[in-house]
């Protein structure tokens, strides 16, 4: 089941979220990224070859116009495979664990899971970014030779913008809530 | 909690029957490891069972029934499932249930609470976890067998999760032994089921192993005793020795080969990799050096070297002369003191005389020198790069004595100089207390030091610029022994059974797992695919399971 609610983020803007229900104990949240626009696109295009063709008129070589339309292609492909995240997906299974799928926009996926029984707490965590405070999900996990501390602060939903996620957060800890105190049962 | 069955992907096809694993009750998960077709007597059955869980110390018992019909099961037939439940008792009691040709599943888990209360058996929710067995039990994700500081009780409770699954997997394998085409009493299914997988070759190899193992260790035994005499430790032997890079690169080896050959099984798979990198860097240098002499052999290059090597030598000391007449004359336009320059010249110069000399001397004999250091290239690549690192260094002797001298000459200059620079100013360094203290000196003590720091000062530039120069000659010749040892140490150190895995068999250096919900129906329970995903070089690829500690 998908839901059919519309989220905000802080400023008010619209947000790409994606809630599914495949059953009681598993929730999955999908955050789609703004998608790469054609004018930033013939933006970055134009700049470089002009920045080209500038060099060429200096030194009348023509190799420069043909490294810079390898240099173009190169380097869109490897921002989309690399750097250019389509959406990101939390999938929570109840007892067994959280994974995190990021997917490129070449359509490489990359795959976090984390097992429940490493899982402390998953909290929201304030920090200070540039002139404002931004707010971001983030699970905690345990310290195996500390029983009360903790090892790591694994953030989530790293690959879109940082504003986003105030409302995100309030869905995804209410669910994450329920499935947490359900297989708490078991400690 | 909810209960989760993990069920092998290739028994999905498999005719009805019942379900074999292990039930994990901290993590309310059964792990299904094989099915056994009907017709059997649940006697063999049990007895099957019990010899699996002697052998593999792990708690083997039947789970449940396994339907696979064209259509829902009849009336005659639940009540038989029901009935194999009453033999084969075990709480919770899983029917799993498929129709043939669609994706539809269904899975019940029953608590069984007796004849008598049939209706108050509670059933639970149950999630279905697809995994591969052959890539589970080749993964390696669980933890080690012994753990040498706890007992044997604690290990399997620690083993937390998902780890605790794989290593059922792992350690089943006497269950993996026969299968439904065997003549045995019970026809099991797993993952061995269409056809035993191994080769033919690593058989034999794994039991020609033994023996090869036991002989190599002797010889290498051998030749560890001989090299580890009393002779070889001599000053004047142990110092060349250690200074010939060769020497070093056959220790290395040596002991290389006595690790790899050693009777000891390795005790963890982190142990077997780095034997079996050592084993492929061995084999690839053996061969690469074998190319290199064939090649050497056919074009005849050996005799082409030992006769341009002469000429080259005498080449490389006319050019020193020519410089040291540079220097000795006015170099870069700097007036040099000519007495000072004049007896060093001299000096470098005889020095290069004699070095001719003896390279000359050597000359007929550098053609069969060359032919056995060829020779050696057939111990490996490396041992060859590290003989030619040594020739570059025995033939640029004298540049290496040049920049002694110059460095020494040079050195007591600065020291000389910053002595009586002290002196100058009235000050001394108490070597008692390590620091600079001042100090009244007579007159005539600072006559004669300031006469000596002018002389000094005014010798500086010669001597500074000789320092200069053979430095940089020095720093040539040791970038290019440099790159030759940078170049043996990547051969000696590359994990190429490492690299060789990734590409060809990745799910064996698994870093952890990763799930994928199936389509899903209301009413049916949740399907989940278990993959294993592969550590990657790159360095933004999947990331997986996190170990605990």
């Amino acid at each position: 089941m998908e839901d059919e609610q519309s989220f905000s983020d802080i400023c008010g803007g619209r947000l790409a979220l994606q809630r599914r229900c495949y059953s009681p104990s598993c929730l999955e949240f999908c955050l789609s990224c703004p998608r790469i626009t054609l004018r930033s696109l013939t933006a970055v295009t134009c700049t470089v070859w002009l920045a080209a063709y500038g060099l060429f008129t200096l030194c009348e070589n023509s190799m420069i116009l043909s490294a810079a339309i390898f240099i173009t292609l190169l380097g869109l492909l490897g921002y989309l495979h690399f750097v250019k995240i389509d959406h990101e997906t939390l999938l929570i299974i109840d007892s067994l664990g959280i994974q995190m799928t990021s997917s490129y926009a070449s359509g490489k996926e990359s795959t976090t899971f984390i097992e429940m029984g490493e899982v402390k707490d998953v909290v929201i965590n304030e920090a200070i970014y540039m002139q404002k405070v931004i707010y971001y999900l983030c699970i905690l996990l345990k310290d195996p030779v500390e029983p009360h501390g903790i090892s790591q602060v694994v953030p989530l939903f790293q690959g879109g913008r940082r504003q986003d996620h105030l409302c995100i957060q309030q869905k995804v800890s209410l669910g994450d809530g329920g499935i947490l105190a359900s297989s708490g049962r078991q400690k | 909690m909810v209960l989760k069955a993990f069920f092998p992907t290739c028994c999905a096809s498999a005719d009805s029957g019942l379900l074999v694993g292990r039930w994990v009750p901290e993590q309310s998960s059964a792990v299904v490891l094989a099915v056994v077709h009907f017709p059997f007597i649940p006697i063999q059955v049990k007895e099957l069972l019990a010899q699996v869980q002697q052998a593999s110390q792990v708690g083997v018992t039947v789970l449940g029934t396994w339907c696979h019909r064209r259509q829902e099961p009849e009336e005659s037939l639940g009540h038989f499932l029901e009935g194999l439940g009453a033999i084969f008792s075990h709480k919770p009691w899983f029917q799993l249930c498929r129709e043939r040709g669609s994706k539809s599943w269904s899975c019940k888990a029953t608590h069984w609470q007796g004849p008598t209360s049939h209706a108050a058996s509670g059933e639970d929710q149950v999630m279905l976890i697809f995994y591969d067995q052959r890539k589970v039990l080749l993964s390696q994700l669980h933890p080690p067998a012994v753990l040498p500081d706890r007992q044997a009780g604690d290990t399997t409770a620690s083993a937390g999760g998902l780890a605790a699954v794989f290593d059922t997997v792992a350690r089943s394998e006497a269950l993996f032994q026969s299968d439904r085409f065997d003549e045995g009493p019970v026809r099991l299914s797993h993952w061995q089921s269409e056809g035993v997988e191994a080769s033919i070759l690593v058989e034999l190899a794994k039991w020609a192993a033994g023996p090869v193992c036991l002989l190599l260790a002797c010889l290498l035994s051998l030749v560890s005793a001989a090299s580890a005499c009393r002779v070889f430790k001599l000053w004047p032997l142990s110092f060349i020795w250690s200074k010939l890079s060769t020497c070093e690169q056959l220790r290395h080896r040596l002991e290389q080969l006595t690790l790899i050959f050693s009777t000891r099984k390795a005790k963890n798979p982190a142990q077997l990799m780095r034997k079996a990198n050592m084993l492929v860097s061995v084999l690839l240098d053996v061969a690469l050096g074998l190319m290199l002499l064939s090649w050497l052999h056919r074009k005849d290059l050996i005799g082409q070297l030992a006769d341009a090597l002469i000429p080259v030598a005498d080449h490389v000391a006319e050019e020193l002369q020519h410089l040291l007449q540079w220097l000795m004359g006015a170099p870069a336009g700097l007036k040099m003191n000519r007495a000072l320059d004049q007896v060093l010249g001299r000096f470098f110069l005889y020095h290069i005389h004699l070095w001719i000399s003896y390279i000359h001397l050597m000359s007929p004999f550098i053609e069969r020198i060359l032919w056995h250091v060829g020779l050696s290239a057939c111990l490996g690549l490396t041992v060859a790069l590290s003989i030619l690192s040594d020739i570059i260094a025995l033939l640029t002797f004298h540049i290496y004595c040049f920049y002694v001298y110059g460095a020494r000459l040079y050195c007591l200059k600065i020291h000389g100089l910053s002595s009586l620079w002290r002196l100058f100013r009235g000050k001394k360094w108490n070597v008692l207390r390590q620091r600079v203290d001042s100090c009244s000196y007579d007159l005539d003590q600072l006559f004669i030091g300031t006469l000596l720091f002018t002389i000094l000062v005014f010798l500086l530039p010669t001597t500074a610029l000789y320092y200069l120069v053979f430095t940089l000659l020095r720093l040539l010749v040791v970038t290019v022994q440099g790159l030759i040892h940078l170049l043996v140490d990547l051969i000696n150190s590359l994990p190429l059974y490492s690299l060789g895995l990734r590409l060809c068999r990745p799910y064996r250096l698994a870093a952890g797992v990763k799930f994928r919900v199936l389509e899903h129906e209301t009413g049916r329970p949740l399907r989940l695919l278990m993959q294993v995903s592969i550590a990657c070089i790159l360095p933004c690829s999947s990331k997986g399971l996190r170990e605990p500690g």
